[in-house]
């Protein structure tokens, strides 16, 4: 058992150095490779047209929204695990990624080719089967009940999968194949505008989570203590609830279904001797946006110019590791 | 350090489910400051419910549960846990954390979502641990204690609450007669230095030393209430237990000790109650 840090400042400086030199690497290498000089230099404004354009307008973006996408995925998989009491909770388990899938289908099934259209259609889905599974664990009496909550979710998922195959049963072959690419996940269709759309759930979802970190301490001791220390459980329970799958859903909407982060990170940063919430949300958004950022950079270069759906390659990773975090576990 | 005030039952009648029957029935006890109360009585009679009911967890519920001059029943879970440090039954953490920050969750009601803890929370933090005899494992992961140091982590984190009421459900189950004394002592000092503590018991002998007051449950309802010698007789216990057993009295401390007999057998009368 390692030991537990209580100022896990030197995890941040690492994870964030780490972080840099992924984002140099993942802004200098591509279909056009350009040396990290000027890659700086391409960031300060600097040097020749093309790169600055390759750089700024092209990869900036894409390493931007990796990161956010992995910081909304990490923290969210950090706060449903402290409120589920449960390390093998994750935002996809609670139905996130069943409603986005549908919401995401329907559109392409409709026709709907514009970029803004299907991730909107996404945020909405994921929104619905949120509300859903909130709304069958109260009505069963579990809000309070992780178990209920998680096999909610479950259902609602297995429900999305089913009309997934009924709407794609007699869409064209382009259609289906256009669907199964959202539905692996990627950020190559990055942009500005859906880097600042992604921000403004981020940096308020991330905040929220970040100021509950003592409730989360709280909820995870167990209902009986939650309320013991003042904690109203089931509002809490349900406040947490809701930003955790908001972070998901827009996460979601803006890259599709990029799987194992918010399952594998918390675990990895726990195993670094991470306890206490506040700090593990931080830790665990930090460590998804170097993963991410990580398997992206997988995805464009291990079969370049072939790009890999980045949703396969976080599981790839994901798997392995959580597979080991398991066994020490036990 | 808070000054204690009078926990009161008044006909409270608790249930698990709206028109489901009652876990408690007409309950009325006053556990005054500066005094340690003991609740006991079988499994099943109701005392882990009262401790429920003042967490607002029971969710039907009449007559009222006073801290002073609030209502229990009424108040906010951050308004109660001010006035009421609840040390529940059981406690099992999902993920690890040091000792030190378990206890320093004591300060959360007092504590708003951004506020960090004040000299004054970290005194009181420090405090709480050494009148649990703690801080030797402050540093410690909670994965790493005993059942017995646990325990008495658990006892530091409500006494770092700082409310006029401590409230103990069983606080010393699994712990071995060292652990079992020590903890008795602490809450006895708890008492003697002006708090209120209210604790629900199984282990009568020990009550029976340490408590000023004793009520007995039964079924839901009051038994018998009064000083451990006005609760533990004989005639009572054996109906509330519904087995035969003996009270004496300790010779060296004069305290009530609670012994069961064992019963005869069919075979013969070889049992304790047939000698």
């Amino acid at each position: 058992m390692p030991p537990v840090r209580r100022r896990p400042a030197v995890l941040w400086v690492v994870t964030g150095l780490a972080l840099s030199v992924l984002a140099l690497a993942s802004l200098g290498l591509g279909a056009v490779s350009i040396a990290p000089e000027a890659v700086l230099s391409a960031l300060l404004g600097h040097g020749d047209e093309l790169p600055m354009t390759i750089v700024r307008d092209l990869r900036l973006p894409r390493v931007a929204l990796a990161m956010l996408v992995g910081c909304a995925l990490g923290s969210s998989g950090a706060a449903l695990q402290g409120t589920l009491r449960n390390a093998l909770a994750e935002p996809y388990l609670l139905g996130v990624s069943g409603g986005a899938a549908v919401g995401a289908v329907v559109a392409i099934s409709l026709g709907v080719s514009g970029v803004a259209v299907v991730p909107v259609a996404a945020f909405g889905g994921a929104i619905c089967a949120v509300s859903l599974v909130l709304g069958l664990a109260r009505a069963v009496g579990g809000m309070r009940d992780p178990r209920t909550l998680l096999m909610a979710g479950v259902i609602i998922g297995a429900f999305a999968n089913a009309i997934i195959l009924i709407v794609l049963a007699d869409q064209s072959p382009e259609k289906v194949r256009g669907a199964l690419w959202w539905m692996a996940g990627g950020v190559n269709d990055a942009s500005w505008p859906r880097v600042a759309w992604l921000l403004a759930y981020v940096l308020p979802g991330m905040g929220m989570l970040v100021a509950r970190g003592r409730v989360l301490d709280v909820l995870a001791l167990g209902d009986d203590s939650a309320a013991a220390l003042g904690t109203d459980v089931g509002r809490a329970t349900r406040d947490i609830f809701l930003i955790s799958a908001l972070l998901a859903a827009a996460s979601v909407a803006a890259a599709g279904l990029v799987g194992f982060v918010g399952l594998v990170v918390p675990n990895i940063a726990r195993a670094f001797g991470i306890a206490r919430h506040r700090s593990l949300i931080v830790t665990s958004a930090l460590g998804g946006a170097t993963l991410v950022l990580f398997a992206d950079l997988l995805a464009r270069t291990m079969r370049a110019p072939l790009e890999l759906p980045l949703g396969a390659i976080t599981a790839l990773i994901g798997v392995p590791v959580f597979l080991s975090r398991l066994r020490r576990m036990r | 350090m808070s000054r204690g005030i009078t926990l009161r039952f008044d006909a409270v009648s608790l249930a698990y489910a709206r028109g489901g029957p009652p876990v408690v029935s007409d309950v009325s006890i006053a556990a005054p400051p500066a005094a340690m109360t003991a609740v006991v009585g079988p499994n099943g009679s109701g005392k882990s419910s009262l401790v429920r009911g003042v967490l607002g967890l029971m969710p039907q519920h009449s007559g009222r549960i006073l801290a002073g001059e609030v209502d229990l029943l009424g108040a906010t879970p951050r308004a109660m846990s001010r006035l009421v440090a609840v040390m529940p039954q059981r406690e099992s953490l999902a993920f690890p954390m040091l000792v030190r920050d378990y206890v320093a969750l004591g300060r959360s009601p007092f504590l708003r979502l951004w506020e960090a803890t004040t000299d004054h929370d970290e005194e009181l933090i420090r405090d709480a641990m050494e009148r649990a005899e703690v801080q030797g494992f402050a540093d410690r992961r909670t994965d790493e204690l005993s059942g017995g140091e646990w325990q008495r982590v658990r006892l530091a984190r409500a006494m770092a609450q700082d409310t006029p009421i401590l409230l103990l459900d069983e606080p010393t189950t699994f712990l071995d007669i060292a652990h079992e004394m020590s903890t008795f002592e602490t809450l006895a000092r708890e008492a003697r230095n002006g708090r209120t503590v209210i604790l629900v018991s199984h282990t009568l002998t020990l009550v029976a030393r340490f408590a000023d007051q004793m009520v007995l449950m039964h079924a839901g309802s009051v038994a018998a209430t009064g000083t451990p010698r006005d609760v533990m007789q004989a005639s009572i216990l054996e109906s509330v237990y519904g087995w035969p057993l003996v009270v004496s009295h300790d010779p060296a401390v004069g305290a009530p000790t609670l012994v069961p007999l064992r019963r005869p057998t069919r075979a013969g009368p070889r049992g304790d109650a047939a000698r």
